[in-house]
């Protein structure tokens, strides 16, 4: 095994406790956010798919990597919009909202 | 500018995403620095971009643009959908976000094949495998939320047999490849099987599991992505799908221990939960009911009201009526707050949402852990559109299918009101011993328009 490849499963094996300890902390109130954030942000896969339809190495590669930057464009912009729409309803306020607890 | 120079940029660019792309994460933890994590990934999310487009290796951009802009004339209305249909918006973007590694994974392997090394092509059959099942897997499941499809399970005998054949097939062939990457007629197996497979896996599961199943598939989602890293040698694709797939299994793990289930039995898909569906006993007790004027008399008289909001609440769009009767109620100095467990509704977090759309605090909104010490001091518990997770056999009736599952002990409450619309089980199919409590009232009617009385009574005039 190359040593990239192994430089690689560290990234992963880290990235996933660090993910794991970052999003435990998410309180539950936030659950549905935090999906549609994530998903937002797993479509960066985009970045893949954009030099997949940029290379033009097979008419193959070309179709299918544009309709990958289609699919996960979709989901960037869908993503965060709808993720930002949920969180601006996440208000304190309120007559006596603030008042306890 | 030379390759080597823009490779750097490039580089150091997905660097800085991925550092945004963490502290996004770790902003969302509390809703005052919610914000900031959507737009620290906005940021990442464009830095990424903007690098990828400076590649060296991109010969024509024509493609790539016709792709950004139908991906965001797409987006935009996904994301502008109503908050009710959230559960089945996410699911549909799993839907794309496998379908893009699905693709890419394929447009990879047709490039490189014969000259795959063993590892590379372990990664890519994971890409092409997860995409390809999570691909179906969430439309099916978002047409079941959408209720294009019967939301109803349909088993049959054998099914796991079938379902665990199907995938293991597909394993088989994904193995031969990985020995022999110049099997290129076989490639496309490993892309249909699994999108059988994620159709067949769905088929079985009920309205009721979805909130466990979209989690399930947003961790496959991101474990896809990861593997598509592998394969493009991205390390911040890899960061992306650990994230992603992380967060999906702590929501699976999360919502698999509300619903009582062994994460192994989640992991399978869901598989064997429907048959409890035959376990419903027929001791028709009586129940008491009350009209809508009795029940706002008792509210009114109180000093604490906890409302448990479940499914029936989003289908019935009885949210901004529910936050009227919270402002009606607190304006009366009666203390008001919601319950809410972790499987209510069609997805993690639903119900928040929900209420956060109709103007509820937050700080008003309690999960299981906090809501249950607090029912001995509620004088009205009053359930609207939840059932099996406010069932009291969880805690003592060893012989229900929903024993030992966590509930929200609204029996504790000194009067419980539930409102529904007859007498049906839930979607387990279990009969609900709260409904024949002594202290229990049944207010039959649709969530809405009841509360709606509910807001008149009490706002109109100060009770009769």
């Amino acid at each position: 095994m190359s040593s990239e490849l192994i430089s690689n499963l560290y990234v992963l094996v880290l990235a996933g406790f660090l993910g794991f300890e970052v999003i435990r902390r998410v309180s539950p109130l936030l659950h549905t956010p935090l999906m549609s954030l994530t998903n937002a942000l797993d479509a960066i896969a985009v970045v893949g798919a954009i030099v997949i339809a940029g290379e033009h190495k097979s008419t193959l590669a070309t179709i299918l990597g544009t309709l990958a930057v289609v699919a996960s464009m979709s989901n960037v912009v869908g993503g965060f919009l709808i993720t930002d729409r949920m969180l601006r309803m996440f208000k304190l306020r309120g007559a006596d909202g603030a008042k306890k607890s | 500018m030379s390759a080597t120079a823009s490779n750097t940029i490039i580089e150091l660019s997905y660097v800085a995403a991925a550092v945004l792309f963490v502290l996004a994460l770790k902003w969302l933890s509390a809703p005052s620095t919610a914000r900031r994590g959507v737009w620290a990934g906005e940021l990442g999310m464009l830095i990424a971009i903007v690098a990828t487009l400076l590649y060296h290796g991109i010969v024509s951009y024509e493609w790539i643009a016709i792709g950004l802009v139908l991906g965001t004339i797409i987006g935009v209305p996904l994301g502008m959908v109503q908050m009710t249909a959230v559960p089945q918006r996410t699911a549909l973007s799993h839907a794309f976000g496998a379908f893009a590694s699905a693709l890419v994974g394929t447009a990879e392997f047709y490039l490189r094949a014969p000259n795959i090394t063993p590892f590379v092509m372990s990664a890519l059959a994971i890409e092409v495998i997860l995409g390809s099942l999570t691909f179906t897997a969430s439309l099916m499941a978002a047409g079941k939320l959408q209720e294009v499809l019967p939301q109803r399970p349909i088993t049959y005998k054998g099914q796991n047999f079938v379902n665990l054949s199907i995938l293991g097939l597909a394993i088989i062939i994904a193995v031969y490849l990985i020995v022999n990457p110049g099997a290129t007629a076989l490639f496309p197996l490993i892309v249909a099987i699994p999108l059988l497979f994620g159709v067949s896996m769905i088929v079985p599961i009920g309205g009721a599991d979805m909130p466990t199943v979209i989690s399930l598939l947003n961790s496959y989602a991101g474990i896809s992505a990861a593997a598509m890293g592998f394969v493009l040698r991205s390390k911040l694709l890899i960061v992306a799908g650990a994230l992603d797939g992380s967060s999906g299994f702590i929501l699976s793990v999360i919502m698999s221990r509300a619903m009582n289930r062994s994460f192994t039995n989640v992991l399978f898909g869901a598989f064997g939960q429907v048959q409890v569906s035959a376990a419903r006993t027929e001791e028709a007790g009586t129940v008491r009911t009350a009209s809508p004027e009795e029940a706002a008399a008792i509210i009114e008289a109180a000093n604490y009201v906890m409302i448990v909001p479940g499914y029936g609440m989003a289908v019935a769009q009885a949210q901004h009526k529910v936050r009227e009767l919270y402002d009606a109620l607190t304006k009366r100095g009666i203390d008001v707050k919601f319950a809410i467990h972790p499987v209510a509704g069609r997805m993690p977090g639903h119900m928040n949402v929900l209420l956060a759309e109709a103007d509820v605090p937050y700080d008003k909104l309690l999960d299981m852990e906090n809501a249950n010490p607090e029912f001995a001091q509620v004088d009205v518990a009053l359930v609207i559109g939840a059932n099996d997770v406010t069932n009291p056999a969880a805690r003592h009736d060893k012989s229900s299918p929903i024993y030992g599952m966590p509930i929200l002990e609204v029996d504790k409450a000194r009067t419980v009101m539930v409102i529904k619309r007859g007498m049906s089980p839930g979607f387990a199919g279990i009969e609900n011993e709260l409904y024949y409590l002594e202290k229990t009232l049944m207010l039959f009617g649709d969530a809405k328009s009841f509360v709606g009385s509910l807001v008149r009574e009490i706002s109109g005039g100060g009770g009769h």
